[in-house]
């Protein structure tokens, strides 16, 4: 069955100063898909990832959603592709001030004209979703664990039903069991709303648990793309390297001259 | 490295160019928190927060300042006129009527506020900044600047007047405890001293100056948040920052309205 491309990106470049972060990466994302982009810290995952959100502006290139071209796009059309996407940052980026319930259907109640218990409701549901229970929903986000933000973060990126999730390292900071947790409900999320995603990680039991492909950027590029299960047959040194956390390999030569 | 045609003048030059791009990236800042605070959707429920920070929470803090300075403004207003003058009473009252409310009530509020509420403005924006939470609002469809930045200053800017008035009233009282108490003045005449020469424009122009403080305050507070640097450090120096050049503005804002309606 040949897939339609959701995210197109091409020959994105992006440098800070005269460190070259992207440099003419390409990469297809297809609909429907979970697709993981690992490589060395520093490498330009998140900055990838604040490119496609618009939060970081490219040098050059080109990112298109469905067809239509992000880069340079005028406010009122980065709002509408925003519209698709759900987020899940790496700290989770609860917001302080508001109730957990407030944070759950923050953008889910904009431009609908819901009642106070519908929109507890609504959270209510995303929370348990999440595996959460509605004692949560009056707390504040410094009242509950970090496993929990990170589930209430999860609830938040996904009550609106958006055709594609992307994860910044959902799983840092967590033990390996709320990692498990995190993980499950991730996946399960993907499948429910079959949901194209785009996941940011170094932790390759996450990464294995989430993704159909694996995207491994080096030096600014994409070096090897394909199936999660090919990795660990694959012959490409880098790859090699880095999924079975080699001490020695061109990766560590490659950090020491840089 | 490069070789400069004049090398002594790199290092100044490039200040130079800092300061440029910090003063052009601040009237951008100040110019879209202007514009987003008169564009729906109006977040009401977040100007409410701040004036509740802002103009509740302050009173206390503006409130011990101006009555301290209402009685210090007596006491020293007396040791001053007496020397050349015997009709203390008068005198007395019609400096701190006129000191509190053309100057002191608006620059003490302003310094207690910025102190307060600046920093506060400036190291939330910024923890908000390090923890990815303003990038998260960007991602769900609302503006940072419409949210976060418009109320505060909108907030800021209503709620100094207010303050500045209460600071005002408590600040004239300060001064009429120690003259009656203290200096021992005749209660009826010091009030009627204080009411014979306060002009409406006296109080209007400390209110003007409140509004411009606040304004002035809350627009560093959020800039030295919202551009803060990375990491506890970074948010440190955002609100240190914050306070630091709130005070400069303000003191410098103070000089240019008064030089402004001052008359010979």
């Amino acid at each position: 069955m040949t897939m339609s491309t959701q995210i197109k990106i091409k020959g994105l470049s992006k440098a800070f100063g005269e460190k070259v972060v992207l440099d003419n990466l390409d990469l297809d994302i297809p609909k429907g898909k979970s697709i993981a982009v690992i490589g060395a810290s520093g490498t330009g995952k998140s900055v990838l990832l604040k490119c496609v959100l618009g939060l970081i502006e490219a040098d050059q290139g080109s990112i298109t959603v469905d067809g239509v071209e992000t880069l340079g796009a005028s406010r009122q059309t980065r709002e509408d592709v925003l519209k698709k996407f759900g987020m899940l940052f790496q700290g989770g980026a609860l917001f302080d001030s508001l109730k957990i319930w407030e944070n759950v259907v923050f953008r889910y109640r904009q431009g609908k004209n819901l009642n106070l218990a519908e929109l507890r409701d609504a959270a209510e549901q995303a929370l348990a979703d999440v595996n959460l229970e509605p004692r949560v929903m009056d707390l504040y986000p410094a009242e509950i664990s970090g496993g929990m933000q990170k589930r209430v973060a999860l609830a938040r990126a996904v009550v609106d039903r958006p055709e594609i999730l992307l994860f910044d390292e959902p799983t840092t900071g967590l033990d390996p069991i709320t990692s498990g947790v995190i993980n499950r409900l991730i996946r399960s999320a993907v499948d429910r709303l079959g949901a194209t995603a785009i996941t940011i990680s170094h932790d390759m039991t996450s990464i294995r648990a989430i993704a159909d492909d694996v995207a491994m950027l080096h030096g600014g590029r994409v070096i090897w793309k394909g199936p999660v299960g090919d990795m660990d047959q694959t012959d490409n040194p880098i790859l090699d390297q880095f999924v079975h956390g080699y001490a020695e390999g061109p990766l560590t030569r490659y950090a020491e001259q840089a | 490295m490069k070789n400069h045609p004049i090398p002594f003048l790199q290092i100044p030059g490039q200040a130079a160019l800092v300061l440029l791009q910090q003063l052009g990236r601040l009237a951008m800042f100040t110019g879209q928190a202007v514009f987003w605070a008169m564009r729906p959707p109006y977040y009401w429920r977040q100007v409410w927060r701040q004036v509740i920070d802002i103009g509740y929470y302050s009173l206390p803090v503006v409130g011990l300042t101006t009555l301290f300075s209402g009685m210090v403004i007596a006491l020293q207003s007396y040791t001053g006129t007496s020397r050349f003058s015997a009709e203390g009473e008068s005198s007395v009252a019609t400096v701190v009527v006129l000191i509190v409310t053309r100057e002191l009530g608006p620059v003490l509020a302003g310094l207690m506020v910025a102190g307060r509420i600046g920093a506060s403005m400036a190291a939330e924006i910024g923890t908000m900044r390090v923890t990815d939470q303003i990038d998260a609002l960007d991602t769900l469809a609302t503006r940072p600047m419409q949210y976060l930045i418009a109320p505060r200053v909108l907030a800021a800017t209503l709620c100094l007047p207010f303050l500045v008035l209460v600071g005002d009233i408590i600040g004239v009282f300060g001064g009429y405890v120690v003259a009656i108490y203290q200096l021992g003045f005749n209660p009826s005449a010091y009030l009627a001293s204080t009411m014979q020469y306060l002009e409406a424009f006296d109080v209007i122009l400390g209110l003007i100056k409140a509004a411009v403080f606040g304004f002035i305050l809350s627009v560093m507070g959020c800039f030295h948040g919202y551009y803060s640097g990375r990491g506890a450090e970074g948010v440190g120096r955002a609100t240190t920052n914050a306070v630091v050049y709130s005070a400069i503005l303000i003191l410098v804002a103070d000089f240019i309205i008064t030089g402004l309606v001052f008359v010979r």
